[in-house]
């Protein structure tokens, strides 16, 4: 070990403390979209309730086939159940990353999660 | 190349002989060397595409100290197209990432060459010039093979490994260096 460090100049260290600082600051930065904070329920497109995921919380949302219950956890959300007939979004499990969209179709109710800011779901070109 | 590409009397009418110089020798025996490198690189498997220890850089590096900017770009330029005439990605889009990321990486060594050395050592322009090249790498990619903000999800990571093996490669070329120089590398 001794060898080799003696192969560092100062500089050397300056130059490895200042780039591991800008890889560490750079986390935050491209990352941000990352975090799951909100869940925003849709009935018919409109806003039913848009929630913070930081309390357990179950939200009723009634549609045109009958009720469709939501549950919110700390840093994630579901469709907890649906009257629809294939049950799409009830199977699709927990949602935890920002853009993920559970939609239950029949019962026009969607659950989707967001992030501090607004990522996309897809790519297109 | 260094072409010092003269015509000697040629044994037959009509055939042009090239001399070979001494240097040209040299860039093609550290070409080789490179290009070796590249070839373990490519065989260590990586986690993550793009991730890559880039070894050959350690020939850059020792190319930059011992014989100038000029030799490190030929050599470099060299690895580039051979390497990918090896693996078979020769003018496919990974050809194209390797020397945009070549290229930026040897501005950058160009420039940091100049840092006082007697602070500033092939550690620094390991890491300065590996980051060169992974910048250079997400920018291309960026605005020609994946045209979507998406690509720079992945910055931290990348920046992580040039960090962690631009650091490796420095303290290899810097231990290389601190060795007494061959008297003449052609005979390597």
């Amino acid at each position: 070990m001794k060898p080799w460090l003696a192969l560092i100049r100062p500089g050397d260290w300056l130059v490895m403390l200042g780039s591991a600082a800008l890889v560490g600051a750079s986390i935050p930065v491209f990352w941000q979209g990352g975090m799951a904070d909100r869940a925003i329920i849709r009935q018919e497109g409109r806003v039913f309730a848009e929630v913070d995921l930081k309390a357990r919380k179950e939200f009723a949302v009634s549609g045109p086939l009958g009720t469709t219950l939501v549950a919110v956890e700390p840093g994630r959300a579901r469709v907890v159940s649906d009257p629809g007939p294939r049950q799409y979004c009830v199977r699709q499990g927990w949602l935890m990353r920002p853009g993920e969209i559970a939609i239950c179709a029949p019962n026009r109710v969607s659950v989707q999660i967001a992030g501090r800011t607004r990522i996309y779901d897809s790519i297109s070109y | 190349m260094t072409r010092s590409a003269t015509e000697r009397e040629a044994d037959a009418p009509g055939v042009i002989r090239l001399a070979v110089t001494e240097e040209d020798r040299r860039v093609a025996w550290l070409a080789t060397a490179a290009v070796g490198l590249s070839l373990v690189d490519a065989a260590i498997p990586s986690p993550l595409p793009g991730v890559k220890p880039g070894l050959a850089n350690i020939v850059t590096l020792v190319v930059l100290a011992r014989y100038g900017w000029g030799t490190a770009v030929w050599v470099s330029a060299l690895r580039v197209l051979a390497g990918s005439l090896l693996l078979g990605y020769f003018l496919a889009p990974g050809f194209f990432l390797s020397l945009t990321g070549t290229t930026l990486s040897l501005l950058t060594l160009g420039l940091t060459r100049h840092l006082p050395a007697r602070w500033f050592g092939p550690v620094s322009l390991s890491i300065l010039a590996a980051f060169a090249h992974i910048g250079g790498q997400l920018l291309l990619a960026r605005a020609w093979l994946i045209p979507h903000d998406g690509v720079f999800l992945l910055t931290p990571v990348f920046a992580g490994a040039a960090l962690v093996f631009g650091t490796i490669n420095g303290l290899i070329a810097a231990k290389l260096l601190a060795e007494p120089p061959p008297s003449d590398s052609a005979d390597a």
